[in-house]
């Protein structure tokens, strides 16, 4: 079972694992407030792991360890890939926010997100229901410290335990789902899963069942209505830093479960969870996109655009098997990963403003303090736009591009469900555009109510012109993301 | 990299390089730069129109790469006789806004100024696009230009305005994006427009593309009922941006019928044409009375504008080559005009800085340059023979005749509401007595706004007395065109 080349498949998260206990220990021994040196470690071993996905997944391999507990798929490598330069822009928007606030002492703020990468590393790997659900863990409860590390700060601790309980319970569901799965199947492997669904010899009922809890823990953490209560109350409470944390890469991880899970695992089940998550779909479409529209609080806005923006990806995941046919399945399921891609880049950058505009005992919060930020800082207030923009979905952003792809996954099955499904998704991006528009209306069209200019530390300022650039330019040129992403996922499905 | 790449790219380029680099305490030099850069832009165009091939429908020009592989998209150009001048007239308007805003503008000036650079190349894109998603991306993405031109130089309302510009004209497009995505899958793969011309659709599939294909364009126009937006935009838009947008943008809208709902849903198109040649009856009578109880200049000339594409959408609907290729003839026509009509207004508001036509009177007393030109553009818009406005609402009228005769009576008595608004505006703002001081303190255009109305002037005067370039272009793509119409496309 456990073989040499079993170690090959984790390599990464092997040196992952060891340089989180080093830059844990190593910080004990850095005096200075900005924690440059452990800063500069992390971002070091970050983007040694970064390349090493990197280059495992070019590679092109699908190659199973420990007996199938994990998987390493060029899908995987992706996506862990795209995780750990998430966590590592993330640590660069968060280092001077975290600084005025006291959250760098101790230097846990970069061990407790490399711990959560580890998690959503083995999230996104895992074969195995009690290896998916041990990453899920792992990556929540670094989730909830990072979000508690504020400590005299009221508000966050509230957010903290918002987050703690209703994660927890949502755990619950997951581990039940899971378990009433093996009770049915006897096994907690997922091919072995997805092999005893396909033969129809297990009580249909008892698979419904488990997977009802198993969609309802999937749609809490990635924040699907009516699972949502959660985000909007999490993301503003928590210190800004701490909500990119749990809303940027985590969402990559998120999007690696459910395919693993519904795709790898559960495939046989489409019919039933196809239906579940339209409506999970249709809701947070609507909740997500006319709630944004009465927010004052930006932190809060942009969490209700994410109730929607996860509308969106659940689209992409319910249009793959029409009639019992997989022939769209990669047509489909690529598509929603195109848009989970783009979203993290575009929100990493949304909220890398946001903590910039935040000074001592100041967070800038509220969408009116964005106001005239044009003529403060013309380059900062581009990448605002360009991000909002892009969620709007107004070419030639990226965003764009990636309703483009779910709108044509669901059009494509040529099922009228479907087809209205699209027109209800593109009515309520003209919701949706609307608050974001507001947003830039503020930033472009209001006089600012403070003169004072905008200054950043080098290393954001470049992170945060390229991240916005970058928008832009997947934007213009988004074939190769596109072409990655159909790649992946088609390997990914020969298995 | 091929003529039409460059005139898309050129202007951005140059908008970009303002963007990057551009301050304010550098204003004078970012005005020349956006100078050069428009020049540059429109002197690229030129070798479009003297390398034309004339007797032939087909793309010229054609450039053709792979785009988003996975979708089969391209990044497909080309021009035809529909298309040709309408990239020569974006080219050279952009010009003319660009010294229009020349001192008017002291905010921002770089922003202002690749706004416009940016927003000149895009919609050159819309029109040269020849792949279906190309074109919707160009289509789209110049709401963003606009909407920012009109928010942050607009007037007192211009928050309202803004937002109803982008959501109005939003609404309409995304149910397009459907009925693109839709023919992406009914030609099996294919985002071509030109493989879309030719795809067998049925009666029910026609119809409901037409009207998805109708909500973005018949917004775009704008036809009537669905105008509303363009008055409330126009008012507050900076002079530029009512020029840019009552000039080229309108006819992104136009152009669309003529490239997307006519040649893909013929039948529909055929079926439904009464339709549409009702809406622009209203548009041309109605609008036309609803213009002359306008207050306000700009309001006025706005709702002249809905009145005079109502021209544009009746010549195409009623499928004759007179009334198609006038259709096409007015839109060049009401660029060069209504721009002008809006530029002469800026000159004055930037003087008075009021829009009201009651605050005005005897202008011509003191600015007797600026008035004749003033006059020569009014009579422009009514259409006087001679003028860039009476070739094409003629052939227009000509075509509605042959149709059907009281379609051609009902709007040849259109000319007459449209004399009656301008000239009773021309006569209340310009003739009479000096009405107040601030009249009496204008002092006559100066040399930089002078070239720009006499490049205006010199501009509808030609089109005028000589439309023969502009029509010898378009007959043969206008011919084939309604050829193809004519055909059933259905199974």
């Amino acid at each position: 079972m456990m073989d040499n080349s079993s170690w090959m498949t984790i390599y990464p998260e092997i040196v992952l694992l060891v340089m989180a206990c080093v830059i844990a220990l190593a910080d004990l021994f850095v005096k200075s407030p900005k924690r440059t040196a452990t800063y500069a470690l992390t971002l070091l071993s970050l983007g040694g792991v970064a390349w090493l996905h990197a280059m495992s997944a070019d590679a092109g391999q699908t190659l199973y360890g420990f007996g199938r507990l994990v998987v390493s798929d060029p899908m995987g490598h992706w996506l862990k890939c795209f995780a750990t330069i998430s966590v590592m822009v993330t640590l660069v928007y968060s280092r001077p926010y975290a600084a005025d606030r006291d959250m760098l002492r101790g230097g846990e703020l970069f061990s407790l997100s490399m711990f959560a990468l580890l998690g959503m590393s083995f999230m996104i790997s895992g074969q195995n229901f009690i290896v998916i659900y041990l990453g899920l863990e792992l990556l929540t409860l670094s989730s909830y410290a990072l979000v508690a590390l504020r400590r005299d700060h009221t508000q966050a601790t509230e957010a903290a335990m918002k987050y703690f309980v209703l994660g927890a319970m949502a755990s619950g569901f997951l581990l039940y789902g899971m378990s009433m799965m093996y009770g049915a199947t006897g096994s907690l492997e997922l091919s072995s899963v997805f092999k005893a669904v396909a033969s129809g010899q297990v009580n249909h009922q008892v698979l419904v069942f488990g997977l009802v809890f198993i969609v309802a823990g999937l749609a809490f953490k990635i924040g699907a209505v009516p699972f949502h209560m959660w985000i909007p109350d999490v993301y503003q409470g928590a210190p800004t830093a701490a909500t990119l944390m749990i809303g940027g890469a985590p969402k990559l991880a998120a999007f690696a479960i459910m395919i693993r899970l519904l795709v790898e695992g559960l495939l046989p089940l489409a019919f039933d969870w196809q239906q579940m998550l339209s409506f999970l779909a249709i809701g947070s479409l609507l909740v997500g996109n006319l709630a944004a529209i009465a927010q004052t609080n930006l932190k809060r806005m942009l969490a209700y655009s994410t109730i929607a923006q996860m509308g969106f990806v659940l689209l992409g995941f319910v249009a793959g098997v029409i009639n019992g046919q997989t022939t769209l399945a990669a047509n489909a399921y690529s598509s929603a990963m195109f848009y989970m891609v783009s979203y993290v880049l575009t929100t990493l950058a949304s909220f890398g403003v946001i903590m910039l505009l935040a000074r001592q005992g100041f967070e800038s919060e509220e969408i009116t303090d964005l106001a005239g930020l044009n003529q403060r800082s013309p380059l900062y207030a581009g990448v605002m736009a360009i991000c909002l923009f892009s969620m709007a979905g107004i070419p030639p952003m990226v965003g764009f591009y990636a309703k483009l792809s779910v709108l044509q996954s669901l059009i494509v099955s040529g099922q009228s469900f479907y087809i209205g499904l699209a027109i209800f998704a593109v009515i309520m991006s003209l919701i949706g555009a609307f608050y974001y528009l507001r947003v830039v209306k503020v930033m472009y069209f209001d006089e600012p109510v403070t003169a004072t200019t905008v200054s950043a530390d080098t290393d954001v300022r470049v992170v945060l012109s390229v991240n916005g650039l970058l928008v832009l330019v997947l934007g213009i040129m988004p074939g190769a993301l596109m072409a990655l992403c159909a790649d992946a996922i088609a390997r990914m499905l020969v298995i | 990299m091929g003529l039409l790449s460059l005139a898309i790219w050129t202007p951005i380029a140059f908008g970009v390089i303002l963007l990057a680099f551009g301050r304010d305490s550098q204003a004078r030099a970012v005005r020349w730069l956006a100078l050069v850069g428009s020049i540059v832009s429109f002197l690229i165009t030129l070798p479009l129109y003297s390398g034309f091939q004339l007797g032939t429908s087909a793309m010229q020009f054609v450039e053709k790469a792979s785009w988003i592989e996975r979708f089969n998209v391209h990044y497909h150009l080309g021009v035809d006789g529909i298309s040709l001048w309408l990239v020569l007239l974006t080219a050279f308007i952009n010009v003319i806004v660009v010294i229009a805003g020349w001192e008017v503008i002291t905010r921002k000036v770089n922003q202002y100024m690749a706004a416009f650079l940016i927003l000149s190349g895009l919609m050159i894109g819309v029109f040269s696009a020849l792949d279906g998603i190309l074109f919707y991306v160009f289509f789209e993405a110049t709401l963003i230009p606009m909407y920012l031109i009109i928010g942050i130089w607009g007037g007192p309302n211009k928050i309202y305005a803004a937002f109803k510009f982008f959501l109005y004209t939003l609404m309409g497009s995304l149910l397009t994006l459907i009925a693109l995505i839709y023919l992406y899958t009914a030609s099996n793969g294919s985002f071509d427009i030109l493989t879309w011309h030719k795809l067998q659709l049925s009666g029910t599939v026609q119809t409901l593309l037409f009207f998805a294909f109708f909500a973005a364009f018949a917004v775009k126009v704008p036809m009537w009922p669905f105008h509303t937006w363009l008055p409330d935009v126009h008012v507050e838009a900076p002079t530029g941006g009512s020029a840019v947008l009552a000039a080229i943008m309108l006819k992104l809208g136009a152009y669309g019928f003529l490239r997307f709902s006519m040649p893909i849903a013929p039948d529909a198109a055929r079926e439904w044409g009464m339709f549409i040649i009702v809406l622009s009856l209203v548009a041309v009578v109605y609008v036309g009375l609803v213009a002359m109880v306008q207050q306000d200049m700009k309001k006025l000339v706005a709702y002249s504008s809905v009145a005079h594409m109502g021209f544009v959408t009746l010549g195409f609907f009623i499928f004759n080559p007179l009334g198609v290729s006038g259709g096409i003839v007015q839109m060049i026509a009401h660029g060069f005009v209504s721009a002008a009509m809006f530029l002469s207004i800026g000159v004055l508001y930037d003087r008075v800085h009021s829009r009201e036509i009651a605050s005005y009177g005897g202008v011509v007393n003191t600015m007797p340059k600026f008035a004749a030109f003033a006059l020569f553009f009014s009579m422009a818009n009514c259409g006087l023979p001679g003028t860039a406005g009476f070739v094409g609402e003629w052939m227009v009228i000509l075509g509605a005749v042959k149709f059907n005769f009281w379609i051609g009576a009902l709007a040849a008595s259109a000319l007459i509401f449209g004399a009656a608004y301008t000239l009773w505006m021309f006569k209340r703002v310009y003739l009479g007595p000096v009405a107040n001081d601030d009249v009496k303190d204008l002092t006559d255009i100066n040399g930089r706004e002078f070239l720009v109305m006499a490049l205006l002037a010199a501009a509808v005067l030609y089109m005028g007395v000589y439309p023969k370039p502009f029509t010898d272009v378009m007959d043969t793509s206008v011919a084939d065109l309604l050829k193809h119409v004519a055909m059933s496309k259905l199974p």
